[in-house]
């Protein structure tokens, strides 16, 4: 528990330090506490409840009222935008290779769903394990770097892990994509998107949830000093590289159970899981969602997925001009995203009242 | 020997291309702590307006090799003021993401106008045929390529160095409060700077528009290498910038040469490399240390 005090005083004591040391930043003259996060934890917990209780419900709902392969989609891009928020969000490091983990899992459980006929869960799993192996050595070298050359760098190592899967026809099917990865489950039938969402809802969950503990372990707690003050955190005896790199693997196992569950939604694996695009994509469904605030992600994924989705259903081709034309908008004039919006606005709303009261 | 000459040659002439992005980059980074991700969509719009104004128009290489730079380069700037500058005293992830944002515009703006497929560009006459170099021969316009770059790139350097202008911008770069106090306007300098950066990037692509095939995607894949490239070199070090472009095309064209059964080593050597600088010189080879974190 100490360590916990220790760091949040370090973090409100320096306000100075912000600017310079965390990946992404409110501008300085806005002292207000920059994780959404925080704000709800703050907040009643009747609010805290009934705010898990509409979530699991919408989460339920939802194949009745969306397209059963789009709410899929939705699931999967959560689990991947979470990922990168606990990186960019908790941690400082803004992963623009993300699909690297995602791409390596949608593989690799295409594979191991084809070749060794094993139930779903079973190869997303091994995919996600896969991908988490992979985010070590990409780690490892990674996070010597920080700010925007961890960007670079693994924008870099990314790209090389594409050309890897292209050149590797024997076992990608380069340009071709896997086909037929099968949804098999102890002998259920999944072919219906709408059974395989309930199918799947409870691993999204799962992993959601982990990540919601590693936010609120104190080993979050301590990732969150180094985002905040590096330096400090360094000189009380945190070995620095160690927890964002072990942030970094736990970020791409995420990443992999999203791309695993990917795979087997779309019963095809496509060059296009391993493109610098998508990594940019979950990045910007993390920002639209509310940097640090791990439920944004799920709300922006939420967005762009059914955005796309209504795009190309009718018939718009240009699908980059829109998802650009977010990128632009949400940074120039959004940069709290949907969930830091309305974490920020529920605040203001509680300081008034305790203005008025006081 | 003629043989490895002329894989060398080859090398630097791929390098060639990597050294004015690279420098572009550098230069920008340098002045405004922006990493410029559209730097890739600039040199395709410089190739692609090459080829327009020469399919549309009738304009020469040679006229497109002054217009597209000036064009850009202006567009460069009228974009600074326009959003990257409302963005820089953020974080500079910001910039990078704005101009990911761009990028994906800019890519779809001249694929929905132009479609995907690649578009011939042909060498001006005066630059067709092959120079004798005694051992091998060796296509003009390379030779061009080579040495227009490595005048430009001195001519930079020189302009860096010696000149006051150079003065100030490197003032600026390292010190920009010092430099204030000093009475000079470092914020005039910020705009002329981007607009020179993306100038090089569209001259980059005027120049590669002969050599390579030009469509909307062909600055999306260079771009990371060089990031890499930069990485390696140190993105700080102006110099680094531009060794590490030419050395980086140098070792990817001797990899194409002698390991051609193995395709897979000349794209990916670049990122060896890079592991390589990080685990030895984090910084970069020619970068200086950051500030501790």
């Amino acid at each position: 528990m100490t360590e916990r005090t220790e760091l949040r005083e370090g973090r409100e004591g320096m306000p100075g330090q912000h600017g310079m040391t965390s990946a992404v930043d409110t501008p300085v003259e806005k002292p207000a506490p920059r994780s959404g996060l925080l704000a709800v934890a703050r907040a009643p917990g009747w609010v805290r409840y009934a705010l898990l209780a509409a979530g699991l419900l919408v989460a339920l709902w939802l194949p009745n009222g969306l397209y059963p392969a789009v709410a899929v989609d939705i699931l999967c891009w959560a689990l991947f935008a979470v990922s990168v928020d606990l990186l960019l969000g908790f941690t400082g490091l803004m992963s623009f290779g993300h699909a690297a983990f995602w791409g390596t899992s949608a593989y690799l459980t295409g594979l191991v769903a084809i070749h060794a006929g094993l139930p779903f869960p079973a190869a997303v799993l091994a995919g996600a394990l896969g991908a988490a192996l992979l985010a070590l050595p990409i780690g490892y070298l990674a996070v010597k770097r920080t700010g925007i050359y961890f960007a670079m760098v693994t924008l870099a190592f990314a790209q090389m892990v594409y050309y890897v899967a292209n050149e590797w026809r024997s076992v990608t099917q380069g340009e071709n994509g896997l086909q037929g990865v099968p949804r098999a489950f102890f002998g259920a039938d999944l072919t219906d998107d709408y059974y395989f969402y309930y199918a799947i809802l409870p691993i999204v969950l799962l992993g959601l949830f982990a990540a919601w503990r590693i936010v609120h372990s104190p080993f979050g707690r301590v990732l969150v000093g180094i985002r905040d003050n590096p330096a400090r955190a360094r000189a009380l005896g945190y070995p620095v590289h160690r927890y964002k790199l072990t942030a970094f693997v736990l970020s791409g196992f995420l990443a992999g159970l999203g791309g695993g569950l990917f795979a087997v939604g779309h019963r095809f694996v496509s060059l296009d899981v391993l493109h610098w695009t998508t990594s940019g994509k979950a990045v910007i469904v993390v920002v639209l969602g509310g940097i640090g605030t791990l439920w944004g992600g799920v709300l922006g994924a939420a967005l762009v997925v059914r955005l796309e989705d209504w795009l190309s259903f009718s018939g718009f081709e240009a699908i980059g001009l829109v998802t650009g034309g977010i990128f632009v908008l949400v940074v120039l004039l959004f940069r709290r995203g949907v969930w830091g919006t309305v974490a920020h606005l529920a605040r203001r709303r509680a300081a008034m009242r305790r203005d008025r009261s006081g | 020997m003629s043989g490895f000459l002329q894989n060398t040659f080859n090398g630097l002439v791929g390098g060639a291309f990597y050294a004015l992005l690279a420098l572009g980059l550098a230069v920008i980074f340098g002045m405004l702590r922006v990493v410029n991700f559209a730097h890739g969509a600039f040199y395709m719009l410089g190739a692609f307006g090459a080829y327009v104004l020469l399919a549309e128009a009738g304009v020469p290489f040679w006229a497109a090799l002054v217009i597209m730079p000036l064009a850009l380069g202006l567009l460069g700037m009228v974009l600074e003021r326009a959003v990257i500058h409302r963005l820089t005293r953020l974080d500079p992830l910001y910039n990078f993401l704005l101009t990911f944002g761009l990028t994906l515009i800019l890519q779809d703006l001249v694929k929905s106008r132009y479609g995907v497929q690649s578009s011939p560009y042909a060498t001006p006459d005066e630059l067709s045929g092959t120079v004798d170099f005694g051992l091998f021969d060796f296509p003009t316009y390379r030779v061009f390529i080579l040495a227009f770059t490595v005048l430009l790139c001195g001519a930079v350097w020189w302009v860096l160095g010696r000149t006051r202008i150079g003065m100030v911008v490197r003032a600026a770069t390292e010190r920009p409060e010092l430099t204030r106090a000093f009475g000079i306007d470092v914020g005039k300098w910020v705009t002329p700077v981007f607009g020179f950066g993306i100038a090089l990037a569209g001259l980059a692509g005027v120049l590669a528009a002969p050599m390579r095939a030009v469509n909307p995607l062909m600055g999306a894949d260079l771009i990371i290498v060089v990031f890499a490239v930069v990485v390696i070199g140190g993105l700080g070090s102006i110099f680094g910038s531009v060794a590490a472009g030419f050395g980086i095309g140098l070792i990817q064209a001797w990899g194409e040469a002698y390991l051609s059964d193995y395709p897979l080593v000349s794209q990916t050597v670049v990122f060896v490399v890079m592991a390589v600088v990080l685990l030895w010189r984090p910084a970069g080879l020619f970068g200086r240390e950051e500030a501790p974190a």
